[in-house]
């Protein structure tokens, strides 16, 4: 029985597509399998391109192209005066996506939030533990058990958080993936036929784009959706073509398979540039890759050291040598693309013969350090390896002696941490959220020595800023506290700050209305695409 | 026959706990542990560490791991994905059949060529013929197929055009999977042209794959074929006049078949070794990619369930081909 | 192979054929395996005088010239025969030096190989009972992977690089010595010669390893050459999936692995890492067919 019914609903399914043969198709070429289709169990750059930004919408959405926020099914908000309690009021008559596999009867209401987040960190909540191994990663990573206190429905369209502390940067959390608002009508369906899993394989929300289905490892098919609240998209049909070899990607970009491309090798983007048919975009990543030294072990501990240090290495060559250009070099810890980057701060200039005197200066001899190199390519760092072996070279130069160690993946995260670390590591962060704070407190804040602080810094005047800028909901006062905040930390240099790697997109000349996102996430919503 | 039977699955059962403890280990030796990369450079603090530890199961004694590890496998539970929390028995049976239509594909293929090869190698014996085909074999034999195919794919989707350059199908054609093998459900589909897209992305991976087997294939053949036209009732057969087709085909080649038919069945390992760097190369989405996939996702609990089903896989078709050998020579089964 | 005896004759009459001249006359009659010799030949003279041989260094990146094509394509320069990688290497100077890593792991895998499974098939064929039945089931349990697949996650397992990759596929190639070995034990422990000698008071050590082994070489010697040339290829296979000796060493399937981005646009830079692996391996089992036809008394009849 259950195979006729899956027979049945797949001939509708094809019947379906058929019949939009002469549809609008845009076809992505994406780089990964999405890990599932429930944003909240995972961290993946790919899942949210799949679940997120397609299929479901968050109460407050980033402005396309942009880290500032717009409403999304929050239409308003107020919050108390000592910003801990936010209250919502949420758009009226959204309606969730009609699918094969389920038909909603009502719209949007508070019930859909308190779900959405409750399941994410009450352990009583059936939703919890859904899935085996199911960690809500991003909801702890960005604080929340710690910071909600309670959700409560004030009426059918309000909602209230109340949390335990101010905190500024909450609203922008509430842009993020995880933050995705689900529909419990549909988890409740699913629970009472008994197959909670499927909420991670055939997702519902509000979002511009439905769910059609999802072929494993080889394709991803969605649709408009008709009762969008924003509008119908103006495409019809959205397929996401999974194609894991970039090399590959390019040539079914180049050959009109598909019409946008995720993530091109470096190398083949001088080669996409010259065909007619394709429009490269380009824009720095939200992204740092940094060199940490350890600031409580001599000589480190000396900020004129640390910054002799970073005067001797040529950080132009490792953005060459690595990324072959695709990248810039980075001076402040924050990337250019985020509000309040400070522009006006000077980079260590590179001048191996002051770095030399300085070190002298400063009554350093025969230095002998460590270098610790990543094993794995991150977006920020293509090979670290490359990166210390020329940095070795650069420091040689000032007489200084580098032996490059590494480890495992989960062993260089867990030892890089460790407050006596032997040396300085390379490692980077990508932003999850556009905010300053994301990056500034949770990389170099008092907090986080012996965690995310792999310089184990704790500078009393930055972390002040810190503070004040948390508390302080005002966007054009945080800025000058975090444009300050830029000021000291180059002063006393516990990084050299490294690169930004830079982002393309390629995409056919027939698109528009595609934006980058700093965010790295690759969204199709308002996107066109000419016969 | 039963006896034998039972005999062969008495020795697979200490074979089978012995993969299963190897594929266990695995995970167990690497240094660092799989927590730490579920929050990458996101630095976890120790009680959530130790919570999900716990929630994996993972701070317990070793020896109860495997044991409840032992206990789940015979209720058919290959664990699940730390990446993307789905059980690995889902994804393997998901991603099988594509595996399976690839392999069988590449040893039709390779019998259809090799065994004619070998044959015609072993009449024409010490000819220009013998010598091309063999020398070819033997180039096969040596092929790094991973190589062999990127060739392929710059000449025939490159520079001529002629075949796509990854995928199971075209874009265009979407319909439900019924059976998993994309030619059967393409057609099944009734939509026009998709079986033929199915076929076009189907020929160079399938081309890639049986390579080796192919050359192993014609070199068996050609030997066993010279060993049994130099027996008795061969000679005999052609003395009494039969006509050499009839002598070869009917006589030798029955006889000659034999051994090969072993060398089929040995080809299975090798096939989804095969696999692995085919896969690879043309995004298929099979096992052998998915494997490469999570190795390097270091998504261990996949790697040990896959490396758990694909020795079971692999144990079972040796086991099905020494029975049918057994029908074949019952010699063999004392 | 310093014996070069170029009698087309077979040896006999009144002097005993000496072993090696009976074994290069057999050996000389297959033409391919000596037209393998020989490549092998020069490949292990280009690869110990590398440094000689190359015309550049195989780690100098040369800016003005990356993705120069070979000299003889349109816009090739002589100095980079071979033409230049994404990074300005040229390629002939690190296939030569690749030629180093191929023949070291073949011939550091085998070592380990056969020394293994050598001793491991022994004690199985030689005690039988108990200990057999235990080293038989572990080999069983290896051979249920797919060798590629076990080596690759063995690797995983130890960490990518170039020692952790001969490990691996020592380890996989392991069973076949220890069937073999084993096999070739059990059929000589019962002959004349065996059991005279053991009559004679001979001691364990004694008979397993100068009575019994020296017997049952040759079936060795033609597997351990068929595992050199497969320990090339599965080495670099790894190294293609990332998983064997690590950029920038010039491993073939290295730098297969490091090209394949370039596939569209320079077509040199994958082609000859390949064809350099499948010439390797191709002159190996030409060689390793003729040691067959020259060790293997049943074939020599036919």
């Amino acid at each position: 029985m259950k195979k006729l019914t899956t027979l049945l609903a797949a001939t509708a399914i094809a019947t379906l597509m058929a019949g939009s043969a002469w549809s609008k198709t845009l076809v992505y070429c994406s780089e990964a399998s999405p890990e599932g289709f429930d944003p909240g169990l995972y961290t993946g750059g790919q899942t949210f391109d799949a679940s997120s930004r397609t299929v479901y919408n968050r109460l407050f959405e980033f402005k396309h192209g942009g880290t500032e926020l717009e409403p999304g099914l929050a239409e308003s908000y107020t919050v108390s005066d000592d910003g801990t309690e936010y209250t919502f009021k949420l758009r009226p008559g959204v309606k969730f996506q009609t699918t094969e596999y389920f038909t909603p009867t009502r719209e949007l209401n508070a019930d859909d939030v308190i779900f959405s987040f409750e399941r994410q960190y009450k352990a009583d909540n059936p939703w919890n533990k859904y899935v085996a191994g199911a960690s809500w990663e991003y909801f702890s990573g960005m604080g929340f058990p710690e910071l909600i206190d309670s959700i409560t429905k004030v009426d059918d369209l309000t909602v209230k958080f109340k949390l335990k502390r101010a905190e500024a940067p909450f609203l922008a959390n509430l842009g993020m993936d995880f933050a995705s608002i689900m529909s419990k009508e549909y988890a409740d369906k699913l629970a009472a036929d008994g197959k909670m899993e499927l909420l991670n394989q055939q997702p519902l929300g509000t979002g511009p784009f439905t769910f059609v289905a999802y072929q494993t490892d080889a394709a991803i098919r969605y649709k408009a959706n008709p009762d969008y609240w924003a509008g119908k998209e103006k495409i019809d049909d959205l397929v996401f073509a999974i194609t894991t070899d970039a090399a590959i990607r390019a040539q079914k970009l180049k050959a009109g398979e598909c019409h946008v491309m995720a993530y091109p090798n470096a190398a083949d983007v001088a080669e996409l540039k010259k065909d007619e048919n394709l429009t490269i975009l380009e824009q720095e990543g939200l992204n740092v890759s940094y060199l940490a030294y350890n600031t409580l072990v001599a000589p480190f501990d000396k900020a004129e050291v640390r910054k002799a240090l970073n005067m001797a290495v040529n950080k132009q060559a490792i953005v060459d040598a690595v990324f072959q250009g695709a990248a810039t070099v980075a001076k402040n810890p924050i990337p250019p693309t985020m509000w309040s980057y400070n522009n006006a701060v000077e980079d260590d200039k590179y001048d191996p013969e002051a770095a030399k005197k300085m070190l002298e200066e400063a009554g350093v001899k025969d230095l002998k350090m460590k270098i610790w190199a990543m094993p794995v390519a991150r977006p920020y760092m293509l090979n670290a390896r490359r990166a210390a072996e020329l940095m070795q070279a650069d420091l040689a130069a000032i007489g200084v002696t580098v032996e490059i160690v590494s480890y495992e993946w989960a062993e260089y995260l867990k030892l890089s941490s460790a407050k006596d670390r032997d040396g300085a590591a390379i490692l980077g962060w990508t932003g999850d959220n556009g905010d300053p704070d994301n990056f500034l407190d949770t990389l170099l804040g008092c907090d986080a020595v012996g965690g995310n602080n792999r310089a184990q810094w704790c500078n009393k005047e930055f972390d002040d800023l810190m503070t004040k800028a948390k508390a302080t909901a005002d966007v054009a006062e945080r800025t000058k506290f975090y444009e300050e905040a830029q000021v000291i930390f180059k002063k006393e240099a516990p990084w050299n700050t490294l690169d930004h790697s830079l982002v393309f997109v390629p995409i056919n000349k027939k698109v528009s209305g595609f934006v980058m996102d700093p965010l790295g996430i690759h969204r199709f919503n308002g996107v066109d695409i000419a016969e | 026959m039963l006896r034998f039977i039972f005999g062969r699955l008495a020795v697979l059962i200490p074979t089978f706990i012995g993969v299963s403890i190897i594929a266990f280990s695995f995970i167990r030796l690497l240094p660092g542990d799989p927590v730490m990369l579920m929050s990458g450079e996101r630095v976890m603090s120790p009680e959530r560490h130790a919570q999900i530890m716990t929630d994996l199961g993972l701070d317990r004694p070793i020896y109860i791991q495997y044991f409840d590890y032992l206990v789940n496998l015979l209720h058919g539970d290959f664990g699940s994905s730390i990446v993307t929390k789905r059980a690995v028995l889902d994804d393997f049976l998901q991603l099988f059949p594509a595996t399976v239509e690839l392999s069988l594909c590449a040893i039709i293929l390779a019998v259809a060529l090799g065994v004619p090869a070998g044959v015609l190698a072993a009449v024409k014996r010490g000819t220009w013929l013998d010598q091309t085909l063999m020398g070819t074999a033997l180039v096969g034999y040596s092929m790094p197929i991973f190589w062999w195919g990127l060739l392929l794919v710059i000449f025939f989707s490159g520079y001529l055009g002629w075949t796509p350059v990854s995928g199971r199908i075209s874009l265009m054609y979407f319909f439900p999977q019924v059976t998993g093998f994309m030619l059967i459900d393409s057609l099944i589909s009734g939509q026009a042209g998709a079986f033929k897209s199915a076929v076009t992305y189907l020929i160079l991976p399938t081309i890639v794959l049986a390579t080796i087997p192919l050359a192993v294939i014609a070199r068996q053949t050609r030997s066993a074929m010279l060993e049994v036209l130099g027996e008795d009732y061969v000679r005999t057969a052609r003395s009494k006049g039969l006509s050499p087709f009839r002598v070869i085909g009917v006589h030798a080649l029955r006889n000659a078949l034999i051994p090969v038919v072993t060398t089929i069945g040995l080809q299975v390992g090798v096939l989804l070794a095969g696999a692995i760097l085919t896969e690879t190369i043309f995004s298929w989405p099979g096992i052998g990619k998915w494997m490469v996939d999570s190795v390097f996702k270091r998504d261990y609990q996949v790697v040990q369930g896959g490396l758990m089903l694909i020795a079971a896989v692999i144990m079972i078709v040796n086991l099905i081909v020494d029975v049918l050998y057994g029908f074949i020579n019952p010699r063999i089964r004392h | 192979m310093a014996v070069v005896d170029t009698n087309s004759v077979p040896p006999s009459g009144t002097a005993p054929p000496s072993g090696l001249s009976e074994f290069w006359f057999y050996f000389s009659r297959n033409k391919g395996a000596v037209i393998g010799l020989v490549i092998f030949v020069i490949i292990l003279v280009l690869a110990v005088f590398a440094p000689l041989v190359t015309p550049h260094s195989p780690s100098i990146q040369n800016r003005d010239v990356l993705l120069l094509p070979p000299a003889l394509s349109a816009g090739g320069q002589w100095t980079y025969l071979l033409g230049t990688d994404a990074v300005g290497r040229d390629i002939l100077s690190r296939l030569i030096y690749g030629a180093r890593f191929s023949l070291f792991i073949g011939l550091v895998v085998v070592t380990l190989s056969v020394i293994s499974g050598v001793l491991v098939g022994l004690v199985a064929g030689y005690f039988r009972g108990r200990t057999d039945t235990i080293i038989m089931r572990v080999m069983d349990i290896i051979l249920a992977f797919p060798s590629l697949l076990l080596a690759l996650v063995l690797v995983a397992v130890l960490g990518p690089g170039l020692v952790n990759a001969m490990i691996a596929i020592s380890l996989v190639n392991l069973p076949h010595f220890v069937r073999l070995t084993r096999a070739a034990v059990m059929s000589e422990r019962t002959k004349d010669y065996v059991i005279a000698s053991r009559v004679a008071g001979a001691g364990t050590l004694r008979l397993m390893f100068l009575t019994i082994l020296p017997n049952c070489l040759a079936p060795l010697i033609v597997q351990a050459t068929l595992a050199f040339s497969a320990a090339i290829l599965d080495a670099a296979a790894l190294g293609f999936l990332g998983m064997g000796a690590q950029p920038p060493t010039p491993e073939w399937g290295t730098m297969l692995a490091e090209a394949r981005e370039f596939i569209q646009r320079a077509w040199w830079v994958v082609t000859f890492p390949g064809l350099a692996i499948l010439i390797t391996v191709l002159a190996i089992n030409l060689m390793g067919d003729g040691l067959r036809d020259a060790l293997d008394p049943k074939l020599k009849r036919s």
